[in-house]
């Protein structure tokens, strides 16, 4: 009540579900999904295939796929709830307030417009300016992705920039109209090696620049480490655990997180044999009663396998798991 | 693009060749010329100088290639059946049929294309379930049916439309239109429908099934998440997307428009190149055939080359590829 907008997270998700419909009965791919993210901040998602990240993402900007739907909870940007909007109301939001970046730089961009094109008329969809303007603009916009030659480039068509390039020029694409978030869905994934570090560095330095809020969706550890301010970690379309990355890095609490963490190899770090988690995430229609997690969970006992554990509150962040019930602090 | 021009019309030329050859052919093997120009009472000394007089003693290739210098100055002899030189007949019956296919491939394009939009937008509407239905029906019906019915409704029951012929046609030079008179107009109206209704539902079918494939791409999500509004997502992104496939289709089909009209203009007793064709068929006038099989033939050669061109207009990856390769070879 004392100061309501100043500390207002930018993004509250609570309770999102997300479900599709199927002839055997409905699919819940997302299921109770809460976290908040703050103006500027990097919120790191990460999760095997299928734990339900990109889903929420595309949940926030109100593209899930039909019959995909969302079944339930609320997503609310500046204070204002965008889930329930109409069609055309969530569309001036889309590329204003939250930008996008996909997982393909080959893919996203039409191959048959210039890049420029493609630019221009994402802002002059959103900004009242004139198409000379608009062009000055995407030229700025391309140096500060790091495309020399901007003025030349930006009449060229996707086909003659590499991977690298294409994903700068969707990263130009989603700052188009200054937005306070980007939902990033794996953006370095389908890029080489050597450019991710390069990409991921970009983001980040222009979402600080332009003052704007970061979703990074990826299953890279190292990517969340380097980038994010807090992450959440994703199990079978819930929130395992989620706190700041460097909670979550060195004394993870949720034993999914803890095997997570244990396959990952580290340079300059001694290990016989990386540790695996044994089986698999369970198919959407085979979750498992009480913690998804339990058939996997090395610690599983009597309860995990009853009763679904909800986020609990520990430290800095939240854990859903019944070893840190009650003040209990788990037994590592 | 020069080397991409010169390549295809060489190309071109090769089929031409070979389309020819077949059609010389039909001299040599359907029935022999001779016979049919001297009847049943004739010596063999007849036979004989006039094989020498014709050229016909000459060796085969020499023969084709006389035909080919004949041929390319649109000379083919002249009509057994209506002793009339070949290029004069078709001169005469090429604008009906032109005209014909042509307003039947707008037609077609016209209504398919927009058909094709809307099932693929709205696919679950109960008008693109009514227009993919009806479309089967389009497809199934085969085109002498829909002709005959088309007659019996709006000619005899009716008496709207006219059941035959061209109506008053305008004589611009060599080309007869039926386009400047309201009879005209009005006997293009069931044969065109008649014609271009099996096209328009391919099209539509077709367009449907590119917008469905790519309105599952990336860029198009890609193109939502930025904000843009649905007309430009629709028709600005994914339509244009559509275009390479449903041009080469549009292409092949006003080809087999001009060359298969033989149906409808038997039906509707139009008197284009296919009624002559089919009444030529049935004389064996082979130089009619000949004639016919050529000009089909140039008539494909051309769209094609004209569909290759569009390619280009449409797609910028074909126009960088070929600079890179021809880069390449110089």
């Amino acid at each position: 009540m004392t100061s309501p907008r100043a500390n207002r997270p930018l993004l509250e998700v609570d309770g999102l579900r997300v479900e599709f419909p199927t002839r055997r009965g409905t699919l819940v791919a997302v299921d109770g999904v809460s976290f908040h993210i703050d103006p500027g901040e990097v919120l790191g998602v990460v999760g095997e295939s299928g734990a339900g990240k990109s889903l929420t993402g595309a949940a926030i900007i109100g593209l899930i796929e039909p019959p995909g739907r969302i079944a339930g909870g609320r997503v609310t940007l500046d204070g204002r709830r965008i889930d329930d909007l109409p069609y055309e109301e969530m569309r001036r939001i889309r590329g204003r307030q939250i930008g996008a970046v996909f997982q393909d730089p080959l893919t996203s961009l039409n191959p048959l417009y210039t890049i420029g094109r493609q630019l221009v008329e994402t802002i002059c969809t959103h900004l009242d300016v004139t198409p000379q303007q608009a062009r000055a603009r995407a030229i700025t916009l391309l140096q500060e992705v790091g495309i020399t030659a901007a003025e030349r480039r930006i009449d060229h068509y996707p086909h003659q920039f590499s991977g690298g390039m294409r994903q700068r020029v969707v990263i130009a694409l989603a700052l188009c109209a200054n937005p306070r978030l980007i939902i990033a869905d794996e953006p370095t994934t389908a890029l080489d090696v050597s450019i991710q570090a390069q990409i991921i560095a970009l983001l980040k330095k222009l979402c600080r620049e332009h003052g704007a809020a970061v979703m990074l969706v990826t299953h890279d550890m190292g990517v969340i480490a380097e980038t994010a301010d807090r992450v959440a970690v994703m199990y079978a379309g819930r929130i395992a655990e989620i706190g700041p990355v460097r909670d979550v890095i060195k004394r993870p609490k949720h034993p999914y997180t803890i095997g997570l963490m244990g396959s990952i190899p580290t340079i300059g770090r001694n290990v016989e044999r990386l540790t695996q988690i044994d089986g698999a995430m369970p198919r959407l229609d085979a979750i498992p009663p009480g913690c998804a997690f339990n058939p996997r969970c090395p610690k599983a006992f009597d309860r995990c396998r009853g009763e679904r554990p909800e986020a609990m509150a520990i430290e800095h962040g939240q854990v859903a798991c019944w070893l840190y019930a009650n003040g209990r602090m788990g037994e590592r | 693009m020069i080397a991409f021009i010169v390549r295809r019309l060489l190309q071109s030329v090769v089929v031409m060749l070979v389309v020819g050859f077949v059609a010389f052919s039909l001299f040599a093997y359907v029935g022999d010329p001779i016979t049919i120009m001297l009847g049943q009472d004739f010596t063999e000394l007849d036979a004989a100088r006039i094989r020498r007089d014709l050229g016909l003693d000459q060796p085969f290739f020499v023969q084709f290639a006389h035909f080919v210098v004949n041929a390319v100055q649109g000379h083919f002899g002249i009509s057994y059946r209506l002793a009339r030189p070949v290029d004069q007949l078709i001169a005469e019956r090429l604008p009906a049929t032109l005209e014909l296919s042509f307003v039947a491939a707008s037609l077609a394009l016209a209504l398919g294309l927009p058909m094709g939009v809307y099932t693929g937008l709205h696919r679950d509407s109960w008008l693109s379930r009514v227009m993919l239905t009806l479309s089967l029906v389009g497809v199934s019906l085969p085109t002498f049916l829909i002709g005959i019915l088309l007659i019996l409704f709006f000619s005899v029951i009716l008496g709207w439309l006219p059941s035959f012929g061209r109506g008053t046609t305008v004589h611009l030079g060599w080309w007869t239109t039926g386009f400047l008179t309201t009879s005209g107009l009005k006997a293009l109206i069931l044969p065109s429908i008649t014609l271009g209704l099996f096209q328009m539902t391919l099209i539509m079918r077709l367009v449907r099934a590119e917008m469905l494939e790519v309105l599952r791409t990336d860029y198009v999500k890609f193109a939502r998440a930025r904000g843009l509004p649905n007309r430009a997502v629709h028709f600005g992104h994914a339509l244009k997307n559509t275009l390479v496939p449903v041009i080469t289709i549009t292409g092949l089909q006003l080809g087999a428009l001009i060359a298969f009209a033989i149906i409808t203009e038997t039906v509707f007793q139009w008197p284009g190149m296919g009624l002559l064709f089919i009444q030529s068929v049935s004389f064996a006038d082979v130089p009619v055939m000949a004639a016919y099989l050529c000009l089909v033939a140039f008539f494909f050669v051309v769209i094609n080359l004209i569909v290759d061109l569009l390619y280009y207009a449409v797609d910028p990856r074909l126009r960088i590829d070929r600079a890179v390769s021809g880069g390449h070879t110089v």
